[in-house]
């Protein structure tokens, strides 16, 4: 019986977008801005316990002209939720949105009737790519959610999934 | 082979090769520099603070400075609207044409230098001051408030800390008589205690007092007027990004802010070159000379010795810049108008009379 061979697994030609794809994921950088309680885990991230930067995402950029994913950390309130958009649709292509925390995600613990002043999660202003859930997260969950990104970009996982038995 | 060389050896042909030689050895110096600086930034940063720093792309963190360079070129680009289209494109190239300017005349070696020009110091000063004027037409063109505001910024920086730096190399061209880099190095040959840092305070050779007894203190007043030039921290202000988003370069975007990094890291180089020839003995061996008939292995040598202390100068530029905090920008104007001219002019008041003294005797 014959074994068909798969060549493509053989030889690998790096075509430029996967070349693209490697330097977006190795330099992810995040726009400067923190909204609440989640910001201080996000910063907990940078520091040294955790280090973001062995990823390369260490750069906070405070312009979202050269940053590169906006880590929405925290609640978004009414208020706030224009400036957000501004600092979204300022920043340059290619960009991704990281929802940190259950209030990014969906109003969090601010959803009761007649809530008056909480957006219910922050992709009803524009996409997010990536949901870290969380009250707050933890940095390592930050973390998993950058890796989940740089999955989505290159299509492969930096690290091994941890089974969970 | 050696009809090939000595064709290309001819006086008129040889200026040619040696153009051709320049650029593209500037352009990959200036690259390689600014790219792998920033690596150095980074693993130096995670070090001072008790992290790794980047080490997941390749090893050590080696690939990142391409993987970053990959992400700023594939980025769009865009001239924000309202703002001055060819001055804000204009900016990025001009910013990064002065420190390529300077580097013409640094010599890296003894004879590992492009153009051995009489006046180079003024030539390395007029175009270092030409850096200031590109940063502020970059944040003038890009018509947002902050921009504007922190390139008014970076000029009155620049002027307050140009005239204390121009008054300590004024100070050292009294002692070396010549504004000739290379000549400059050789002054300086026979050991560490031949370089200007030494010889001002005591001159061996002559066996009497030097031209400059507070050299040290020119040595850091040049110092910190070279991280306030090249816009460091401590003196970032720049890129104050707490208080002014990004500061000049705020809306520039992929390789345009790039070229702005780049050119910090090459001014960087070009100071602390300059730092190095001017006090450390530049390519001069810290013991004894490299004797002359050792032709180009000892240039070669001479060279390992200049980037050896260029490069330990750089990295004490990350070292302040990840240890001091940022300064308040009324202290930083303080520092040059209250303190460093005043005693540079001090220096310079003193030099002009201690090289008077041996006469005397
Ligand atoms: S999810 Fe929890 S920790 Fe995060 S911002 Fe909301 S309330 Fe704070």
């Amino acid at each position: 019986m014959e074994t068909p061979v798969d060549t493509s697994q053989i030889v690998k030609f790096a075509t430029l977008d996967d070349l693209l794809a490697l330097g977006r994921a190795n330099s992810l950088w995040p726009l400067t801005f923190g909204l609440a309680c989640c910001a201080i885990e996000m910063m907990a991230t940078g520091m040294a316990r955790f280090d973001l930067s062995r990823f390369g995402a260490e750069v906070f950029r405070p312009s979202p002209r050269q940053a590169d994913v906006m880590i929405v950390a925290g609640t978004v309130n009414k208020k706030m939720a224009p400036a957000i958009k501004t600092l979204y649709d300022q920043m340059l292509e290619p960009k991704w949105v990281i929802a940190l925390g259950n209030c990014a995600i969906c109003g969090g613990p601010f959803v009761y009737p007649n809530q008056y002043s909480v957006v219910e999660g922050v992709d009803k202003l524009f996409p997010v790519d990536v949901y870290v859930p969380g009250c707050p997260p933890r940095p390592e969950a930050l973390i998993e959610g950058i890796l989940e990104l740089e999955k989505k970009l290159t299509g492969k996982r930096r690290f091994p999934e941890v089974k969970i038995p | 082979m050696s009809a090939i060389f000595d064709y290309l050896t001819q006086e008129p042909v040889w200026f040619y090769v040696r153009l051709v030689l320049f650029l593209v050895g500037t352009l990959a110096f200036v690259g390689a520099n600014a790219a792998y600086l920033v690596w150095v930034e980074r693993k130096g940063a995670g070090r001072f603070q008790r992290r790794p720093g980047p080490d997941e792309a390749g090893p050590w963190g080696l690939l990142q400075p391409p993987a970053d360079g990959i992400k700023l070129m594939a980025k769009q680009v865009m001239t924000p609207p309202g703002a001055d289209a060819l001055l804000f494109r204009l900016a990025p190239a001009l910013v990064l044409m002065p420190p390529m300017m300077c580097l013409a005349v640094i010599p890296f070696g003894d004879k590992l230098l492009a153009c051995d020009l009489n006046i180079g110091l003024l030539l390395v000063f007029a175009f270092g001051s030409i850096n200031v004027m590109a940063l502020m037409l970059g944040g003038w063109a890009s018509r947002n408030k902050y921009a504007i505001i922190s390139a008014a910024r970076v000029v009155s920086q620049n002027v307050a800390y140009e005239i204390p730096m121009l008054l300590v190399v004024i100070t050292l061209l009294m002692i070396t008589g010549t504004m000739n880099l290379n000549e400059i190095i050789h002054q300086q040959a026979g050991g560490f205690w031949q370089w200007n840092i030494v010889r001002g305070i005591w001159d061996f050779q002559a066996g009497h007092i030097g031209g400059n007894i507070l050299v040290p203190v020119t040595f850091l007043i040049f110092y910190t007027c070279m991280l306030a030039e090249t816009n460091r921290a401590p003196f970032d202000m720049a890129e104050a990004e707490s208080e002014l988003v990004a500061g000049a370069f705020t809306e520039y975007a992929g390789m345009g802010f790039g070229v702005f990094f780049m050119a910090e890291y090459a001014n960087i180089v070009v100071g602390c070159a300059l730092a190095t020839l001017l006090f450390l003995g530049g390519w001069q061996s810290p013991i004894g000379t490299v004797p002359a008939e050792w032709g180009w292995w000892g240039t070669l040598l001479g060279t390992g010795f200049f980037f050896a202390k260029m490069y330990f100068l750089i990295f004490c530029v990350v070292w302040i810049r990840w240890t001091f905090p940022r300064t308040q920008f009324y202290n930083l104007l303080n520092l040059s108008w209250k303190i460093l001219i005043p005693v540079s002019l001090v220096t310079l008041l003193l030099t002009a009379g201690l090289l008077k003294l041996p006469n005397l005797f």
